[in-house]
């Protein structure tokens, strides 16, 4: 009982401080099976990131992880995704931020946390998401001067040439 | 001054003037000592690094994209590829992502020994670690004794599952067979002769002076900027921070097993070097109790929807029939939403991020690989070394090329 | 004694001697035990049997076959006997190129670049599935088999193959090698 108190204690003071950034912003909050999440607008991510990692009761100093997934179905078709690490709260924190097709752009958070330079170097390779404010933005894993972005849902498992059985059949590979 | 009648007066030194302008070093993909195809640039002044890029992607496969066009239960063999030093820790840490989200509750014999497993995998890395590391810096001999003594435990890995290097054990809801009798006396008699081993181990290396010169010093990164890059594992440890996921967040039964975390405080090569042979000596420790106490029970769930039925019952029963087939053609429906359990593994924090769609086939896979983030922390620690310091340094960070290009 | 014995003595087949067109006269002298100390035989085949007993392969370790070919070369099953303890780090200096992993698209340019760089004679052995024919991996980063790109004497199938495996493969480019001799 007493972890839980503590967990949604932290989350509350995380959520203050999301909106101590800015007080008009719609922020979501999601109770996930492992961690909890936030969905944050996009122009506010650096901020909040910034907010989270130097608040001095939440201290999410390392950034586990970043990725992005995407879902054709959805209306901000993809989603950017940070795991945060707080080693003083032993506590993980899952922030989404939407990212829609026709403007494919996301601040980076390099300057918050330079291991996200590589992460985010990759989902440019892999999705096509431009980090602005990244030092280098280059694909990482990809040949030099390939042309698409390979985890997007709509890109063919086997590449641009590959050839189906049947038209309709799609799960078949 | 004396001017020599033998020198020159035309003589200009042709490297004046070529001490501002540093020479650009391709240590290529095909290199015998970059654990894998790790391609760096190198900017050298003389023989002192001045920056190093690392340039990967040469073993990128698609796993991700690869898992997300199999069902939950086909994507297994995928995880051992990645990290094929540390397979079966990727299994497990795959199989308890998709546990959390499936609301799995694994049996109590399942988790002992998904944890005896994942610590005999974290001795073979490390073995392969020592023996690579000990003949990049010129000690032909470690390679020899290790891969002597990782076959023994290869032995193991195939009298369980079947496969020496890429096992695939795990199962979701279970393993993919139990324990084999006789396992246990055997599995004892391994870590006995084992110990000593690990004594020879370091007294081939620890106490002497080249391996010390060489490794001493080098490579020093403070705990603020490997928390900033996101580095995680021994190399977090080396540096004075005990971090270790098995004893912070803990996951499966390690809450139940006594054992320490080595740290180290100079966050150098060395210190590397001292914290991954004293987790070796703790995983043998974990094993001992994890063997003391396993317990009894099946090893799979008894819910035929995630874990296959046994195929006697499967001739005879209906449901199981269907649940069969089910499985075996669509793959069982997880619920929509998304998972990371992280795991420890013998690099540093691993998690599969799962997101699901409420079809049998995963929606996203994510992969954290620990050495993709750890291997940031190589410019920052190459700076300033020389060339031979920079083959310490990738051998002390332990990188999987594997991972971090999946 | 004669020729017609050695021919119808099963050891004796693989005698240089034994191989001799029938008829071929043979003035040994007074020593008869000549047949111990000459050995007859042509210079394909003395070329061929030191090309094959110490073929020195460049380490070309990919991915988790690279495990595997480094266990090989460790002592269970010891690469030495087949006189290629020696990897070569420089492809300039090898014989043989053994591809164990999997080929990514970006990684093929610099694959055939360092198989350009070995003199002849060369041999390739697609050491896995991967390296075969793309293993598990049928999608767009990996190359559906190394032979998109070089010539491949022996295939090694497995996933990874076991070091007999590979062992077995490395005998059969043996074989091979004992058959050809084609570049005298």
């Amino acid at each position: 009982m007493n972890e839980t108190e503590q967990k949604v204690h932290w989350l509350d003071k995380a959520l203050e401080v999301v909106r101590n950034a800015d007080p008009e912003s719609v922020v979501r909050v999601e109770r996930g099976v492992d961690m909890p999440a936030i969905v944050v607008p996009r122009e506010l991510i650096v901020e909040v990131c910034t907010a989270l990692r130097d608040d001095a009761g939440l201290r999410f100093t390392m950034l586990s992880d970043l990725t992005a997934s995407d879902d054709l179905d959805r209306d901000p078709r993809f989603d950017v995704v940070y795991h945060l690490l707080s080693f003083d709260l032993n506590a993980r924190l899952r922030v989404k931020v939407g990212v829609p097709e026709s403007d494919c752009r996301c601040p980076s958070v390099t300057s918050v946390w330079p291991g996200a330079n590589w992460p985010e170097r990759e989902v440019w390779d892999m999705f096509g998401i431009r980090f602005t404010g990244h030092p280098n933005l280059e694909r990482i894993l990809t040949p030099e001067g390939w042309e698409y972005f390979a985890l997007r849902r709509d890109f063919p498992l086997q590449g641009p040439g590959m050839v189906r059985l049947y038209e309709d059949v799609t799960d078949v590979l | 001054m004396r001017v020599s009648p033998f020198i020159n007066p035309e003589y200009t030194n042709p490297s004046a003037g070529l001490t501002d302008t540093t020479l650009t070093l391709n240590l290529g993909p095909q290199h015998p000592s970059t654990h894998g195809v790790l391609r760096l640039v190198l900017e050298l002044d003389g023989e002192t690094v001045v920056s190093c890029a690392p340039h990967i992607g040469y073993l990128h496969t698609g796993f991700e994209k690869n898992m997300e066009a199999k069902t939950y239960h086909k994507a297994i063999p995928y995880t051992d590829r990645m990290d094929y030093l540390s397979a079966m820790i990727y299994n497990v840490a795959y199989v308890l992502s998709v546990e959390k989200l499936c609301g799995i509750e694994i049996t109590r014999r399942c988790a002992y020994v998904r944890v005896l497993v994942t610590e005999l995998q974290r001795i073979a890395s490390h073995m392969v670690w020592y023996g690579t590391t000990g003949m990049d810096l010129g000690a032909s001999t470690t390679f020899l004794y290790a891969f002597r003594d990782r076959e023994d435990l290869l032995n193991f890995f195939e009298e369980l599952a079947g496969g020496r290097m890429t096992p695939s054990y795990s199962r979701v809801g279970g393993m993919a067979a139990d324990l084999t009798t006789g396992f246990e006396k055997r599995c004892r008699a391994f870590l006995d002769q084992l110990e000593p081993k690990i004594d020879d181990y370091e007294a081939l290396l620890t106490g002497n002076e080249i391996f010390k010169e060489r490794t001493q010093n080098v490579g020093y990164v403070s705990t603020e900027d490997l928390i900033a890059l996101g580095v995680t594992g021994p190399v977090l440890r080396a540096s004075g921070l005990k971090w270790d996921l098995r004893k912070n967040q803990p996951y499966l039964v390690y809450d139940e097993f006594e054992f320490d975390v080595p740290t180290a405080t100079a966050s150098d090569v060395y210190c590397r070097y001292l914290v991954r042979m004293a987790e070796m000596r703790q995983s043998i420790r974990i094993i001992r109790q994890v063997l003391d106490g396993m317990p009894e029970g099946d090893i799979n769930i008894s819910d035929t929807k995630f874990r296959r039925p046994s195929k006697d019952t499967i001739m005879v029963g209906m449901e199981e029939l269907i649940h069969h087939f089910k499985q075996m053609t669509s793959g069982f429906p997880v619920p929509p939403g998304e998972a990371y359990v992280p795991v420890e593994s013998s690099k540093g924090e691993l998690g599969f991020f799962i997101v699901s769609d409420g079809t049998g086939k995963p929606q996203r896979v994510r992969v954290r690989p620990p050495s993709f983030f750890n291997l940031q922390a190589l410019p920052l620690m190459a700076k300033g070394r020389m060339i031979a310091d920079v083959v310490a340094l990738i051998g002390s960070l332990d990188i999987v090329l594997g991972e971090i290009d999946r | 004694m004669g020729l017609s014995d050695r021919l119808t003595r099963p050891e004796m087949k693989d005698d240089p001697l034994a191989q001799l067109p029938r008829g071929t006269v043979i003035h040994l002298g007074e020593d008869e035990s000549l047949n111990d100390s000459v050995l007859l035989t042509t210079v394909n085949k003395v070329v061929s049997w030191a090309r094959r007993s110490s073929i020195w392969p460049v380490t070309f370790g990919l991915a988790c076959c690279a495990i595997e070919m480094m266990a090989t070369a460790s002592s269970r099953y010891d690469i030495s006997r087949f006189g290629m303890e020696l990897f070569r780090a420089s492809p300039r200096q090898s014989d043989l190129m053994i591809v164990s992993g999997r080929v990514s698209r970006k990684m093929a340019p610099v694959l055939r670049r360092v198989y350009d760089q070995m003199p002849e004679p060369k041999w390739v052995i697609a050491m896995g599935a991967c390296a075969s024919c793309g293993g598990m991996f049928n999608n767009y980063a990996i190359l559906q088999g190394v032979d998109e790109i070089v010539p491949v004497d022996v295939y090694v199938p497995g996933c990874p193959p076991r070091p007999e495996a590979l062992l077995y493969g490395i005998i059969k480019l043996q074989e091979k090698i004992d058959k050809g001799a084609k570049w005298i």
